[in-house]
């Protein structure tokens, strides 16, 4: 009988100090099939896809190509054996042509020059075949990361590879191109690839895997067609209790105007232009308003003109009727806003302090914790943090003398937002908040924006994710190239919708 | 007029050729500072070459040693660099820096204890090199023509060629702005970064040759060579990296420094009554107005200066 898997990885156990990030894990990759890998972050899906693609040895089990045995020993050895990966940060050089980038590493040459027509022609005619449309001769940083990606997919196919690993491809992408890969992916797998698909987002699972392995904590958990299970299945093996994908809120009642912002203008360090262009807005308490967009849309540089990290160009600021334009960060900090930062680890923490400083970063000065000759009082930092690691869950190694960069990103989160948080501020600005976040702990954090805004705060949520902006906001507002291009009521809108106006397809025109 | 656009050749020639050398090491991700260490490098080596070449040897085969014994050099001294920066990942601007000190003073001190060695009364660093000098010059008609200038024209166009026609050219770039895509597709970083580093060497112990022929027919190797390392960082900055750039904003650096020469043959400035030192100090302001304006919008290669680490993904 021939056989019928392409890949198979029995038995793979991986172990890391202190960890077992792959237990006794088998995973059979039958050929022209689309397979799903189900699991929260730290699951050990990207260690298992390591562990195929070379970065890593595994301490036990063997990896076999179609029937035989084989050794990956690195990334050569795997693209050797027709094993490609489309890495979840693209591996691309920004300031070379697609066709550069493609051929790179197996550059057709006579005596060392470059012969890029045939290449030229092969990269043609594969986009052709497999409708991705892309041209060659662009440079990297001047397509969008959808085309990106696609640059990435012809890497693999240029290279005939057979075995096909996207790792979380769907991050980046918007709604639409979301759907055209997975069409993309279909055609390769009708076209004979297999395809070994890495994802936490059950409904891509659904649309386009034939079959689903699910990984929980290191250990294998089983193997499903997807066709047979449902959603609630899926996710219930991936986390193993039932979890309510759903966020639980009240209606919101909005009372009045905590922040008021007109005209906001911030230039933009990467280029000439303004990277936001006069940008309205108001939030009002009891209520969690939602920037949604594709990254790169201005949003970063709107909270770093908001939070003072940025000097605006134009526009005003009101915080609470306080015009705080010009005021410096304190300021802003004391007269109640409060930010869980994008990057956690660049503006939310100092990660070589332990937990009990990050948790006093903006009220050290405090006379609950400085003493009048301008020493610290040690003992009451160390009471503080200890009673908010009670409070919110934080867990770490040696609680409050926990070096911050030891903790889990999660738990690194948690900190922050409890350190926010017990602030009691009266405007939220919650950047990203559940970035690479699992979903327990996803869950916890969109509990606490809820709760905030129950108890009258002013939440503003900025969000690449889609499912959350419209499971957790009240409002949307959407930014499209420095503007806000729509507002949206996620009760009434679809993803579809939103996605038209992340992609600047669609615009109304918004008055705050 | 004529000596004008002499000197501007031939100080455009030096900047040329270790700019190139910056380029080369930039473009694989390594920053080389210590160009100015590997220019002195570069200088002892022919100096010490004409110095000990027989005569017998005629003009062309002394052009050929003195050329190749820079470059041994300039790439032995310049594999300090990789050593430090690829094996041992260490900051690339303290081991620059450092070089430029260790080049200048151990070239010193060899000179000495070979002057010394020869005649105990000769405490000096200087070597002559009067009649070998000649061996690089060509009149045409008044116009001194040094073959440095040829091989700078050339080392543009292969700059040009190896960097963006072949195999190895576009490996190494990769290596400078993504060496983690490098790594991903099968390339070697640290091997690519080490053949940058060792190019930069060569073309700056060309340029250090170079330098020291360009007027004088001696050397003090006590004065280094008079920031031209940096001036040359300039000139790529200012180039943007790209070979044919590079030539022309040598060519600009080169005219400067050539006027602080030749200023006097110019009636009008000599009228202006400026001081001498003005003039010499023209090249390095120059220098500074330039990168304070186009700092902002160059491009340097993304990686560079960053250590790369195959364990980071």
């Amino acid at each position: 009988m021939e056989n019928q898997y392409a890949i198979e990885m029995l038995h793979i156990t991986k172990k890391f100090p202190g960890i077992i990030a792959n237990d006794d894990i088998t995973i059979q990759l039958k050929k022209g099939e689309i397979h799903a890998l189900l699991g929260e972050n730290g699951a050990g899906k990207s260690t298992l896809m390591s562990v195929l693609f070379g970065l890593y040895q595994a301490e036990e089990g063997i990896i076999k190509k179609d029937g035989k045995e084989v050794q990956i020993k690195n990334p050569n050895d795997a693209n050797a054996l027709g094993i490609g990966m489309v890495h979840q940060h693209f591996k691309l050089v920004e300031c070379f042509t697609v066709l550069d980038n493609i051929i790179m590493g197996v550059e057709p040459n006579k005596f060392g020059f470059l012969q890029k027509k045939e290449a030229r022609a092969k990269v043609l005619e594969l986009s052709e075949k497999y409708g991705l449309h892309i041209d060659p001769d662009a440079y990297i940083e001047d397509i969008t990361v959808g085309m990106q990606q696609r640059t990435e997919i012809l890497k693999m196919l240029y290279r005939e590879n057979e075995v096909l690993i996207f790792d979380e491809p769907t991050a980046v992408l918007t709604p639409q191109e979301i759907e055209e890969l997975m069409q993309i992916m279909k055609n390769l797998a009708a076209e004979g690839k297999s395809i070994l698909f890495i994802s936490h987002k059950l409904n891509e699972i659904k649309a386009v895997a034939d079959r689903c392995s699910v990984l929980r904590k290191g250990k294998y958990i089983g193997t499903v067609d997807t066709k047979d299970a449902t959603i609630e299945e899926l996710s219930a093996m991936m986390v193993g209790h039932n979890v309510n994908l759903h966020v639980q809120k009240e209606e919101s009642v909005p009372r009045e105007v905590v922040l008021d912002i007109e005209n906001m203008t911030v230039a933009s360090k990467m280029h000439k232009n303004n990277a936001v262009k006069g940008v309205s807005l108001k939030v009002h308490r009891g209520e969690v308003v939602c920037i949604a967009g594709i990254d790169g849309n201005g949003q970063t540089e709107f909270v770093y003109g908001l939070t003072g990290l940025e000097p605006l160009v134009d526009g005003k600021i009101t915080l609470c009727g306080e015009d705080i334009t010009k005021a410096p960060i304190r300021k802003r900090l004391l007269s109640g806003m409060s930010h869980i930062p994008e990057d956690r680890h660049k503006h939310g923490l100092v990660l070589d302090y332990p937990l009990d400083y990050n948790c006093v970063l903006q009220r050290y000065f405090e006379p609950e914790f400085t003493d009048k000759f301008g020493f610290l009082r040690k003992k009451n930092i160390r009471d503080y943090a200890d009673k908010l690691i009670e409070q919110y869950d934080v867990r770490s190694g040696q609680g409050a003398i926990t070096i911050a960069r030891s903790m889990s990103g999660g738990n690194q989160q948690k900190a922050i937002v409890a350190r926010e948080i017990d602030k009691n501020p009266e405007l939220l600005i919650a950047v990203q908040p559940t970035r690479g976040l699992d979903v327990g702990a996803i869950e916890y954090i969109h509990k606490q924006i809820i709760a905030q805004r129950d108890a009258g705060k002013g939440v503003l949520l900025v969000s690449l994710e889609l499912e959350e902006v419209m499971d957790v906001s009240d409002r949307i507002l959407v930014m499209y190239e420095g503007e806000i291009v729509g507002e949206l009521n996620p009760k009434t809108t679809t993803e579809d919708e939103l996605g038209l106006y992340m992609a600047g397809a669609k615009r109304d025109e918004v008055k705050a | 007029m004529l000596l004008l656009l002499q000197y501007t050749l031939i100080f455009a020639s030096v900047l040329i050729l270790v700019a190139l050398g910056g380029c080369f090491a930039e473009h694989s991700g390594v920053i080389n500072l210590g160009l100015e260490g590997i220019m002195v490098m570069g200088a002892l080596g022919g100096a010490l070459m004409m110095r000990y070449a027989p005569d017998s040897f005629g003009a062309f085969g002394m052009i050929i040693c003195v050329i190749i014994a820079a470059m041994i050099f300039g790439v032995a001294y310049s594999s300090l660099l990789g050593v430090a920066c690829i094996n041992f990942k260490a900051n690339q601007t303290i081991v620059g820096t450092a070089m430029n000190m260790l080049g200048t003073a151990a070239a010193t001190v060899i000179v000495k204890a070979i002057n010394t060695a020869t005649n105990p009364n000769d405490v000096s660093s200087t070597i002559q090199y009067v009649d070998e000098k000649k061996a690089f010059i060509v009149n045409i008609g008044s116009f001194e023509f040094s073959w440095f200038m040829a091989i700078a024209l050339i080392g543009v166009v292969v700059a040009y060629v190896v960097l963006y026609k072949t195999k190895f050219g576009l490996r190494l770039m990769a290596c400078g702005e993504h060496p983690q895509a490098a790594d991903s597709v099968g390339i070697n970083v640290y091997k690519m970064r080490w053949a940058g580093v060792l190019i930069s060497g060569l073309y700056g112990g060309l340029g250090g040759i170079c330098y020291i022929l360009s007027g004088v027919s001696e050397w003090k190797f006590e004065n280094g060579v008079a920031g031209f390392g940096f001036l040359a960082l300039a000139v790529m900055i200012f180039g943007q990296w790209k070979p044919s750039r590079i030539a022309m904003a040598a060519l600009i650096f080169g005219f400067f420094r050539a006027l602080s020469n030749v200023y006097f043959g110019f009636p009008i400035l000599v009228a202006l009554n400026i001081p001498g030192s003005i003039y010499n100090m023209l090249p390095y302001i120059i220098c500074l107005i330039v990168l304070a304006f186009t700092s902002k919008k160059s491009r340097a290669p993304k990686a560079e200066g960053i250590p790369y680490d195959k364990g980071q993904r």
